[in-house]
Order: structure tokens, then sequence, then C-alpha cells
């Protein structure tokens, strides 16, 4: 192979690994000493890319110049240095002791809320920066062009890591940050003032999100989709690193920009999933990253249903949502009923990962993967088999089944975080894989032309025929939670250590668990490419893991039955305000941000405890 | 005759020498206490016996069968029970159901996914609460007890599993004075009337002079000193290590600095 050409892959693998390495360094250090994971710290470099690329040019039309052009960049990333503070001093500082789920959701409704601000500031059009005075000329490399900004920034990583070091070495600062990254209770015990670390963390995180994102601007231009894209590629890189460690994150990067710039000659369209794959390979060898530490989790950090006295005319109960729900047709038009189908398999999904989350308590980020499997199985089966739904339902829940026990049996070892970021990873490949395999899956477009058999066609028939799976599913899930099986996976999220001395074997139940929720998760992506009659590859991604998150979080996630109540409410909220507003997803993340602040037991919770709390 | 047999146990982590060739026996029925002060390496050596630590060198036999390499689990099957030093119990379920859990485990049924768990092995349950006088707060959430009943929860689930040994890791630790003589002087008579054999680590010295028919001295990770309470007693060593002189702190003769 030409030298030339590996010299220029090689060289623009070190750009984006600096690029890559000033982003998830303050990723890294946030989580050490905050033990937060924060998704919104993509948000963070994308406000950088966008404040860069329109403060940058004004600046130079007062005076060009290589010193404004880099002064502006430092002001973006001082300015997201700042915004990093607000967001610690009004959300961050109250959830550090909570649940690393709601810690999760919470950032991620931040990353909600500054995707519809930046569109209403900077405007929904992409930004292209301008290009860095003093190095528009490409440089010759072997004969082959290669441009001299790159050169700069490959410099720029190694300069970073050594100014963090300095910083970390050197200060009373970064003394304090070391210290908290190792031992967090003891620094408090020590009489730091934990606030102020916290927010100085904060401020440097953000600041080097911010100067991530800034560097950007003469090669990318701003947009929209920049902050889940590099917050995805920023947790594999802090992940990999070791949560916590610098040093981590700059090995990781750089394995990570090579492995991106020699992918393509291998997998031309999926580098992503090349990434990923090393996470998993990582993780299934060293499950705490290179250089990460075991995490302590208390036992405040699981969070999931608890045994209750079953309640008295329980059948009874049953017996009447049963009526209600198979007469719902007779007073409802076709677009309620439309509307209603769709609640009814959310609920199903959301049911399925409380199996996880609320008795297993496995913090699963991924869960829309086997959704996904579910829906692209059985579209899969008819587009190419051209099979009756009566059997692509089973094959697509059975795909989805095959795909948890294969996910299950590598991330059951993992706990915490990596879990969450492990299930998250594998979402993500199999989103790239639907994106990009394009022959068989559409790629974008998905498949369409997915409708049900003829007796199930109109929306009354295929409506009782999703209550009727969700009920029956609903139900044997119920019984399995209640069963010694549910038990045991309760038993193991309460106390791994007393699970293990009474010979449970923890793990085979977690991916046994895996296994079922993924199955039952398939159904209702089943259901819903049926429902649809298409699918496409946003049913793996984040936000419908995120979607059914929520659900469970609306809902309770101490209660059995919180979730289908969260997917009813979400689903009707969303059918009612979504086309009333173009700030949907503002009110999305703030009601998350506001659910998890001031009402973390739910609907279903808090209507139980007022009522216990009155007999 | 003899139940566990520990033998040449090593266990260090990275320099430091937790564990230097711990050899000792426990009898059938027999309480056996293992003391020193803190670092010594008791629950080095507690957790190597439980199966949470993988000796480096040294072997454990239980019956006569090899346990050295067996996970947690599989000691359970083999007869091996055991508290924590910080209680661990599923704080999520009643006191009842923590030992139906242990039980269900014993029976070999969590995997089963129909008949409801609360159902099951509930008379077996309540009689193992009661013989730790715990039978009143049955259906009483485990995260609603107090410390000292958690306690004698853990000690019924360890009981659960009919263990030939027990391991109790400083079982009185954050109890009140009365109730640490109580749970002990239970303990030993379910030891004495079932004939298990019961391994304890303590730092309570009445409770050791109390209850213990053996004890085995730790310091740095090495024995020191074993034998009846009244031997360890008069034992210089042990007098020295625990009272302290100037000579307490010297570092054992042919030990590597750590």
């Amino acid at each position: 192979m030409d030298p030339a050409f590996l010299a220029v892959q090689a060289l623009s693998g070190l750009s984006s690994a600096s690029s890559l390495f000033i982003t998830a360094c303050g990723l890294t250090i946030v989580f050490g000493v905050t033990r937060i994971v924060n998704f919104a710290h993509g948000s963070l470099y994308m406000i950088g890319a966008y404040t860069a690329a329109t403060l940058v040019p004004r600046l130079l039309e007062l005076s060009f110049g290589p010193v404004t052009f880099w002064a502006g960049i430092l002001a973006s990333a001082l300015i997201v240095g700042v915004i990093g503070v607000i967001i610690e001093v009004l959300l961050l500082r109250r959830i550090y002791g909570a649940p690393e789920l709601f810690q999760l959701l919470a950032t991620f409704g931040v990353v909600l809320v500054v995707q519809d601000l930046v569109v209403q500031v900077f405007g929904p059009q992409d930004i292209l920066g301008p290009r860095a005075p003093g190095l528009r000329a490409p440089v010759e490399i072997l004969g082959r062009r290669f441009p001299s900004y790159e050169l700069v920034l490959i410099a720029a990583g190694p300069i970073v890591l050594g100014l963090v070091w300095l910083l970390l070495r050197k200060t009373r600062f970064g003394v304090l940050v070391r210290a908290a990254t190792q031992d967090r209770d003891m620094v408090a015990s020590l009489g730091v003032n934990q606030a102020l670390l916290f927010t100085g963390t904060l401020f440097l995180g953000a600041f080097l999100a911010g100067l991530g994102g800034a560097l950007q601007i003469p090669r990318v231009s701003a947009n929209t989709g920049m902050d889940l894209s590099i917050i995805a590629e920023a947790f594999v890189v802090t992940v990999v690193g070791g949560m916590g460690s610098v040093p981590g994150a700059f090995l990781a990067a750089l394995i990570i920009g090579q492995l991106q710039a020699f992918g393509i000659l291998i997998f031309p369209k999926s580098t992503l999933v090349v990434v990923f794959l090393l996470m998993a390979v990582v993780l299934a060898i060293r499950p705490y990253g290179f250089f990460g530490r075991a995490e302590v989790i208390g036992g405040t950090h699981a969070v999931g249903i608890a045994s209750r006295t079953p309640l008295p005319g329980r059948s009874l109960i049953l017996l009447v949502v049963v009526a209600i729900l198979a007469a719902f047709p007779l007073v409802a038009d076709a677009y309620l009923l439309k509307v209603a189908t769709e609640i009814l398999i959310f609920a199903l999904f959301a049911f399925s990962l409380q199996l996880l989350i609320g008795v297993g308590g496995i913090v699963s980020f991924g869960h829309a993967a086997f959704f996904g499997l579910g829906a692209y199985g059985a579209a899969l089966a008819v587009k190419w088999y051209g099979v009756s739904m009566e059997a692509a339902l089973p094959l697509g829940l059975a795909l989805a089944a095959l795909g948890a026990a294969l996910v299950g049996a590598f991330v059951v070892r993992l706990s915490g975080i990596y879990l969450a970021m492990m299930t998250l990873a594998a979402a993500q490949i199999l989103y790239a894989v639907a994106f990009q395999w394009v022959e068989v899956t559409g790629g974008d477009n998905g498949i369409v032309g997915v409708w049900p058999s003829p007796w199930a066609g109109g929306p009354v028939p295929y409506y009782l025929l999703t209550a009727a799976l969700t009920v029956v599913t609903v139900l044997l899930l119920k019984r399995i939670i209640d069963a010694p099986f549910g038990y045991s996976l309760r038993a193991a999220r309460d106390s791994e250590a007393r699970a293990e001395a009474i010979g449970l074997k923890v793990r085979q139940h977690r991916w046994l668990a895996f296994t079922i929720a993924g199955a039952a998760a398939g159904l209702a992506g089943g259901i819903y490419a049926f429902s649809r009659g298409s699918v496409d590859p946003s049913l793996l991604g984040i936000s419908t893991s995120v979607d059914a998150l929520t659900m469970l979080l609306l809902g309770g996630i101490q209660t059995v039955m919180g979730p289908l109540v969260g997917a009813a409410v979400l689903h009707a909220l969303r059918d009612w305000i979504m086309p009333l507003t173009s700030l949907w997803r503002l009110l999305l993340g703030l009601s998350i941000i506001a659910m998890v602040l001031i009402f973390p037991r739910g609907l279903v919770g808090t209507v139980r405890d007022r009522w216990e709390a009155r007999a | 005759m003899t139940l566990l047999a520990v033998n040449g146990l090593h266990k260090s982590f990275g320099g430091v020498v937790a564990a230097r060739d711990v050899t000792f026996t426990v009898a059938r029925g027999e309480m056996f206490a293992i003391i020193g002060p803190n670092g010594a390496g008791k629950s080095t050596v507690f957790n190597m016996v439980g199966g949470q630590l993988e000796p480096d060198r040294g072997q454990m036999l239980l019956d006569g069968q090899d346990i050295t390499h067996a996970s947690p689990q599989k000691r359970f099957r083999r007869g091996v029970g055991r508290t924590f030093q910080v209680a661990q119990t599923f704080l999520s379920m009643s006191a009842a159901e923590n030992v139906q859990m242990a039980l269900i485990s014993c029976y070999r049924q969590s995997n089963g996914l129909w008949s409801p768990a609360r159902d099951r092995h509930r008379e077996k349950a309540l009689e193992l609460l009661s013989r730790v006088g715990m039978a009143e707060a049955a259906d009483v959430p485990c995260s609603a007890l107090a410390y000292g009943d958690v306690k004698r929860v853990e000690l019924a689930i360890a009981l659960a599993g009919q263990p030939k040994l027990l391991l109790m890791d400083e079982p009185t630790a954050g109890m009140a004075p009365r109730e640490r003589a109580a749970l002990m002087d239970l303990t030993a008579s379910i030891a004495e009337s079932q004939g298990i054999g019961v391994l304890f680590t303590e730092h309570d010295m009445d409770v050791v002079f109390g209850h213990a028919a053996r004890v085995l001295v730790l310091l740095r990770g090495q024995i020191i000193a074993s034998g009846t309470p009244d031997e360890v007693r008069q034992d210089e060593q042990v007098r020295r290590a625990y009272l302290g002189d100037e000579h307490a702190l010297e570092r054992p003769k042919g030990m590597s600095p750590a």
C-alpha cells in the first residue's frame, strides 16, 4: 500500500484522537470527582462549536490575525465553562446522591433542553466557521497535501494533556481533584469545601468540552447532531480508558483515532461499529477499562420494587381493566384507537425494561436495541421471505431474544455505570448496522410495506390483537417477577454478596433476565412495526431507549405497574403537546429534570405512598 | 472430629502480606475465634474461607473435600453458611422472605418462573426465624428492622442452608453490649445442638473469651498463638500485641519489609 496514503491516514487519525481526547478528558475528570456521567457533556461541546463559529468571525472582522482567532476559541471555551458552572449549580448539585439512573436521565434532560435552545439561539442552519488565519495552506507530506490546521490539532492534544497534568499535579485544586477521584468521602470529611471543588471541576470539564467543540470549527460546520455523536465517542473513550483516568482517556483516544482512520479501509461504512467493538472487547477483558477501578456501589444505588402484600380483589381489578380495554373500540374513533395501540405497545416495551431495572437493578441504557431488533426481525422476515404476520412476530421476538442473550452474555459481568455504557454501546452498534447496511435494511429509509394479515388489518382488530398480546405478556412477566426467579433477581440487586453466599448464580440469573426482557421488548417492536407498516433506524436509537426510561421514571420505578401508567401518560402528552409547540424537546427535557428533582417516585409511587399514609 | 482443615493459607496484596502460612482446624460443634488487632489479616483469612478471596497458596478441606478454589455458591452447597461484618440481607424483602429466599436457593428452585416465591417454604422459614427469636417480625420489611434484629435475620438466613460450618465475621459489631451476649449465646446453643462448627472473628474480648472454645491470634498476617482462651490470655506475645509496649510494633524476625 502507498506509504504516503498510510502516513496521511495515521496523521488524520492522530488529529481526531486529539479532538476526542480534549473533550473526553473533561468528561472523565468530571466523572472522577462527582461520580456523575454527564450526558450533557456532548451538548457543551456543541455549544462550544456554535459559539466559536458565531463569535470568531465577528472578532476577525474587528482585527484579522491568528491571535484574534485563538483568543476567540479560548473565549468560546470560557463561555462554555461558565455554562457548565450554571448547570452544576442548578442541577448536578442536587443529584450527587441520587441513583445512577436518575443522574443519567437528568443530564439527558439537559441534552434535550440544549438541543432546542441551540436552535432558538443560533438558528436551525449549520454554521461553517472561518479557517484559521495563517493555517490556510495545506502542507505536503510525502507528496500528499495535508491540512496544516490538522497538524495544530495533533499538537493540541498533548498540550492539553500536559496542562491538565500540571494543573492536577502542581495546584491545590489539582490535588483536591485527584484526592476526590480516589475517595470523595474522605475529602469531604477533611473539611474541604466540596461545593467549590465540584463547581470548579464542572468549570474545568465544561471548558474542555467547549474547547474541543470550538477547535472543530475550521474542519466541520457546527450542527445540531454534534452532541449525540461526540458523546457516544467520548463515552467509549472514557470507558475504555477507565472512568476518571486522564492518561487512560489519552491512550484510548489514540487507539480509537487510529481505528477510525484505518477502520475505513476494512469496514468502509461503519467506523462506529469498529469503535464500539473495541469497547466491547476491552470491557470483556478488563471490566473497568485500562486504568479504571472497581466502583463501590452502595445499597442506596439500588432502587427498585419491594415486596408488598397483594392487593385484595386484584383479580377483579384485572377483569375491569380487561373489560375496559376490550370495550374501548365501541367508543373510540380510528385515531384514538391508533393512539391506544401505540400506548399499549410502549407499555409493554417499558414493562419489559422494568424487569431489568426495577427488579434486577440492571440499568440498561440501550433497551431500544431489542425493541428495534424485534421490529427489524419482523420487517425483514416480511420483506425477504414474504412470511405472514403470524410467523413474522415470533421471528422478531426470537431475533430480539437472541440479540439480548448475546449482549447479556457480555454485560452481566459488568456493574453500574459500565453496564449502562455497554448496553448503550450495543444499541449504538445495532443502530449503525441498521443505518449503514443499506442493501439489507434499507438504511435511513428503513423498510416499508410491513402490513398485518388481512384479518388483523383494520384499526379495531389490530388494537384488539395488541391489547391481547400486551395483557398476556405483562401478566406472564408479572408472574415471573413474583416467582422465585424474580425474587432471585431482587436478591442479587439488594446484596450481591448475600446472594452469592446463599448459592444464587447471580450472573446466570441476570443473563436470563436480559434474554426474557429482550424477548418481550422484541415482541413490542414487532407489533409496532406492523402497526405503522414500516421500520426505520430511529427505533434502535438513544431516544427510543430514553423514552422507555422516561416512562419508567414517570410511572415510578419502585412500582410494578408504574411503567404501564408512565407509557400512557408520556405518549398521551406527546400526542397532545407536540403539535402545539416546536419546543417539545425543551419541555420533555425540563419535565425529566423536574421529575428527577421533585418527583422521583413517579406517578404511581406517589399515589401509592399517599394512599398508604392515609391508611 | 475435624470439620474444616485450613493448611498453609497465604495471601498478599501487592507488597503487603495479609496472610502468611495460616494453618488451623475447626471441629464439629466447636466455636472457634480468630482475633487480632486491626489489620492483622482476620478478614482476609475469613474471606478466603468464605470464597470471596482466592488464596495465593494453601489448601482448605471441608469434611475432607477440597474447597480451596470453590466459588461462594459452591461452598454454600457443600455446607458453608456465613454472616457479614456489615449485615447483608435483602432489604426489599420481609424477614421471612429473606429466609425463604435462602431456602429456595437451597432446594435449587431459584429459576422457578411460575408459582409465587412468597408461598414457598414459609413454614420452614418461620421456624428458623423463631429459632433466632424473630418470629414476630416475620412480615416486617428488613429495611424497617433495627440493626440488631437484622443480624438475627442474617443468622437465620445462614442457618437455612443447613450449614456444617458457620462463618461469622464480627458477628456483634454495631450491636449493644447486652444484645451481643444474647446473640452469641444463641449461636453457641444452635451450634452445639446441631453439631455446626462456628468460625468467627471478633473485637469484643468478652464475646471471644466468653464463647470460644479455641482462639487463634493473628498479627500482621501470621499466627502468633492459638489454644484455649486461658492459654491465649497468658501468652506473652498476645499480651504484647494487645496491650502494647515498646516492642509491640517491631517487625517479627524473618519478615520482609512490607
